[in-house]
């Protein structure tokens, strides 16, 4: 039941800042404060979750697999590799180290 | 992508479009094994891409939900993901002149990848066919292999073994690396939500270190003013978008 909520809320939150942006008129969020935190806003979230989604373990912190992996992504992101391959890279990478008792 | 004069022919625009479609739509098998992984059903993940449908914001919110964390922390971290399609939206919204009847409609696609084939196009027809057609795209195989990759993530068994539990974090990886291209601030809210999000997480409750987080981004932005006291309440000088769609795709 939990979950249906979670979805239910970011489904209908999503939604509404998605119509939003359609519907209000230009000048209400051209604010340049207002704009310039949008874009931040994402960079924060982003850099957060990808720290914390490769080195969380519950509440503690290790250093696994993971880790190559995303080591991994960010050299293919480097050399400007596609978006499925960046991903395919951390998946295949971190599989390989797993496999190899990493 | 391709910018190359005023008449590009629709071939071109569709071209673009379907690459762009394609290569992200096919990524949603990774949000269906990490969804399934997560411990949500079948429904409940292909809910998530019929009725969220932005990427990072499924796979924030699975992941949230996954480490314990209650239901309105994880939505709230999935929403505030969500916001910047609002600004998406309204630079679209000018580009586009869609119809007021089919704004609703074409809200559900106003997402990373559609705002950013809309903007590389010429015309007000290149646009209009792009946006359509990566939504399109997108949309249709976002969600058919959601449900692929839920229903592949029984068969695989542990998805961890498969190296699956690095795709959550890659695809943000992925999302993040343009706009640290940007500017300084970008790095310095990135670096400083990184320390807020991982030094937090052993004393907050599951999701809330990432909504701390957050907090880096207006931090940075009152500092940013601070340092360049001249400009007009604090916008930086170069990036009229603040470059989150700078690279033009992934």
């Amino acid at each position: 039941m939990n979950t249906w909520i979670a979805i239910g809320l970011t489904a209908v939150g999503c939604y509404a800042v998605k119509l939003a942006g359609l519907l209000v008129p230009a000048g209400a969020m051209e604010r340049p404060f207002v704009r310039r935190l949008a874009a931040l806003l994402p960079v924060a979230l982003l850099a957060a979750l990808t720290a914390q989604q490769t080195f969380a373990d519950g509440h503690g912190l290790v250093l696994d697999a993971r880790v190559a992996g995303l080591g991994a992504a960010a050299v293919a992101l480097v050399r400007r590799a596609p978006f499925l391959l960046v991903v395919a890279a951390a998946v295949l990478v971190t599989a390989g180290v797993r496999a190899l008792g990493g | 992508m391709t910018a190359d004069g005023a008449d590009k022919p629709d071939r071109a625009v569709v071209r673009d479009a379907l690459g762009v479609g394609v290569a992200v739509g096919l990524s949603g098998f990774a949000f269906g094994v990490t969804s399934a992984g997560s411990g949500l059903g079948l429904l409940q993940s292909c809910a998530l891409s019929l009725l969220v449908f932005t990427g990072a914001s499924q796979f924030a919110l699975v992941g949230a939900l996954a480490a314990g964390g209650s239901p309105f922390t994880a939505a709230a971290g999935a929403f505030f993901l969500g916001v910047r399609n609002a600004f998406y939206g309204l630079r679209l919204s000018q580009l586009l002149a869609l119809p007021r009847a089919v704004r609703p409609f074409a809200a559900q696609w106003v997402i990373d990848e559609t705002t950013a084939v809309t903007l590389a196009q010429p015309t007000r027809r290149a646009r209009r066919i792009g946006f359509t057609v990566t939504g399109l795209t997108l949309y249709a195989l976002w969600n058919l292999t959601t449900l692929f990759g839920a229903l592949g993530a029984k068969a695989i068994g542990d998805t961890r073994a498969w190296g699956l539990d690095a795709a959550g974090p890659a695809v943000f990886l992925a999302l993040l690396a343009p706009m640290l291209r940007t500017t300084t601030t970008e790095r310095v809210v990135a670096g400083l939500a990184v320390l807020l999000g991982l030094g937090l997480l052993p004393v907050l409750p599951a999701g809330v270190p990432v909504l701390v987080a957050a907090l880096a981004a207006p931090v940075a932005l009152v500092a940013e003013g601070r340092r360049r006291p001249r400009g007009p309440r604090g916008e930086p000088v170069t990036g009229p978008d603040g470059g989150a769609v700078a690279e033009g795709d992934r």
